[in-house]
């Protein structure tokens, strides 16, 4: 999968941006944190690529080292929503009675549009970097439910299943070992999009401030900082949004990329494809 | 169609309690006493006693929910803890500028999004669709609230012909009522428009090589007919779906650009609110967005089901 370049180039970056904010302070030429007010509001320069911000400090380190957060939000709450969202999802799609239940919650919680759902929460738990995750993590998975659950539908009646299930198969091993391995793909393709979309939600409430705490750099807070210095010195806002939209970006070609190298049919094989719509129709019809 | 209805009807009962708890319990997750948040450590017991009663903290949990649920049904969804008016009142006082604003960027975004995916699909065979995904993709990577931010440098200050903040009523100008809302509805259609233009764009080449379409063509009806006439007619029934897609990410959206553009809706009455701990303002406004939403999807579903026969019989 990686060897194609479209996913190749967005994940390299992605690496890269990683390695860059964990070992920041040793190749920074100076420390993020150094304040010096004679230093304020810079253009960049040389010696500042992105200028300083309104205490004199470097925006080029600071963008390096908010992606510390930006980047631990936006994965762990992939990773969370992936687990819940694919055990919720493989219970609902394989016992019948559990999946009324189990729907009729994920059907209430898609009834909020996903930031509403984050920010109500927020505002209950108060902003701080977990409750960010937990808010943030309880407005996406509900999706993965979805997801999982539909793929889990399309599995379960294939013959090794059955086959399985006469002979006796406890269901967590049916589970774990027959239905799980073939719903994987669209876990992982999900997975990606939830990770980006998460560092957009993980700005959009640091920037209205009711994020992560203020004292810690993320990209949402430098931006939330830069609003009221829009007119005066553009590039403190300028340069840490567009590090979110390449790094959004890049998941989101990742994701999109990844669709596509799981997909059988879309390789060119048209004649497959034409027989999936035809049954595709029945099955609707 | 009747018996759809009825069954769409019905399902939207339980969709509707799960909201209700979920917005009942935003009080009930606050870390410690509710009274004590609102009110500040240092108030005194009796103020704390009072407001415990007010607010029905001293009963248990269920009784609560309960009682909480009745008075929604009356329409009553409380009294606001920092101005003392009623929620339902404050409420309807800002949807006005809300509704507007999200009519003014659905209609930007249909405007836009709907010849676009016509004219990607016309030159389906050409270097135009790939850069069309693309910059889709970057579309729906790009945060809402700094591409306000980009439009407010560049038409705030460098070029300054479109108001950067505030509201005028509809019915006092109708001129500025639009001037005002250009800018934010631009932001907020702009995140909609890559989206919606690819959905359409994947309904409509779906049915571009049907047999019907192919018909068409070996009659030699010319190419821009066929597209408008057959494949576009077709397409325009899961647009209807994509409808109920925009209006959602419209009402997360509105809550970030009235804030930035102080604009006084309900999204802004939201972030006001969270700051001031003013929860019962904060449960009503959940409430009602989540309620517009689900009435939406009931519409589009319903319309769905009109327009497209072989959903009723599912």
């Amino acid at each position: 999968m990686l060897r194609r370049k479209r996913n190749l180039i967005p994940f390299i970056f992605l690496i890269l941006l990683l390695l860059a904010t964990l070992t920041a302070t040793w190749w920074l030429p100076v420390s993020p944190s150094f304040m010096d007010s004679s230093l304020r509001l810079m253009a960049p320069s040389a010696e500042y690529w992105f200028g300083t911000d309104h205490f004199g400090r470097d925006i080029f380190g600071q963008t390096i080292i908010a992606a510390r957060v930006s980047l631990l939000v936006g994965f762990t709450v992939a990773l969370l929503s992936t687990i819940l969202g694919t055990i919720t999802g493989l219970i609902a799609g394989y016992y019948k009675k559990l999946d009324s239940i189990i729907m009729r919650i994920i059907d209430g919680m898609l009834a909020f549009p996903s930031l509403l759902l984050a920010l109500a929460l927020v505002a209950a738990l108060g902003g701080s970097v977990t409750n960010i995750i937990i808010a943030l993590t309880f407005s996406f998975w509900p999706v993965m439910t979805r997801v999982v659950r539909s793929s889990v539908l399309q599995v379960k009646n294939i013959q090794y299943v059955e086959a399985a299930k006469t002979s006796g198969i406890k269901d967590p091993v049916i589970l774990s070992r027959y239905i799980l391995p073939n719903v994987l793909s669209p876990i992982i393709v999900q997975g990606t999009f939830i990770f980006a979309k998460s560092i957009l939600a993980e700005a959009a409430l640091s920037f209205l401030g009711v994020g992560v705490e203020p004292s810690i750099p993320t990209w949402g807070n430098m931006l939330q900082e830069a609003q009221i210095y829009i007119t005066m010195a553009p590039w403190f806002s300028i340069f840490p949004g567009i590090f979110i939209v390449i790094t959004v970006l890049a998941l989101n070609i990742l994701g999109d990329g990844l669709r596509d190298a799981f997909d059988p049919y879309a390789k060119g094989k048209k004649k497959a494809k034409k027989r999936m719509f035809k049954h595709k129709k029945q099955y609707a019809s | 169609m009747l018996r759809y209805t009825l069954r769409r009807l019905l399902a939207i009962i339980p969709v509707l309690l799960i909201v209700s708890i979920i917005v009942f319990m935003i009080v009930h997750l606050t870390p410690g006493n509710p009274a004590y948040l609102i009110l500040g450590e240092d108030s005194s017991p009796e103020a704390i006693e009072q407001l415990e009663q007010q607010l029905g903290l001293d009963k248990p949990k269920v009784a609560q929910y309960f009682d909480w649920l009745g008075s929604i049904f009356t329409g009553d969804l409380g009294q606001s803890i920092y101005s003392e008016e009623p929620v339902t009142q404050i409420i309807s006082e800002r949807i006005g500028p809300t509704f507007s604003l999200m009519v003014i960027s659905m209609l930007l975004t249909l405007l836009v999004a709907i010849p676009t995916a016509i004219f990607i699909v016309w030159k389906r065979n050409t270097m135009l669709d790939p850069l069309f995904l693309s910059g889709s993709l970057l579309g729906t990577s790009i945060p809402e609230f700094w591409l306000a931010l980009l439009l407010v440098l560049v038409f705030g200050v460098t070029i300054p012909i479109f108001p950067v903040a505030g509201y005028i009523s509809i019915s006092e100008s109708l001129m500025d009522w639009l001037h005002h809302l250009i800018l934010p509805g631009i932001v907020l259609a702009a995140v909609e428009i890559g989206l919606i233009a690819r959905m359409l764009r994947d309904s409509m080449l779906e049915s571009v090589n049907q047999d019907y379409t192919k018909t068409a063509r070996g009659k030699g009806v010319k190419e821009s007919t066929v597209l408008m006439k057959h494949v576009f007619s077709n397409a325009l029934i899961p647009t209807t779906t994509v409808i109920g897609v925009t209006i959602a990410g419209l009402l997360g959206g509105t809550v970030i650009i009235e804030t930035i553009f102080t604009i006084p809706g309900v999204g802004q009455l939201l972030i006001d609110s969270i700051h001031r701990r003013d929860y019962p303002v904060i449960q009503g406004v959940v409430l009602v967005i989540a309620f517009v939403y689900v009435l939406i999807n009931l519409i589009v579903d319903l319309l769905y089901a009109f327009l497209d026969p072989r959903i009723r019989y599912d």
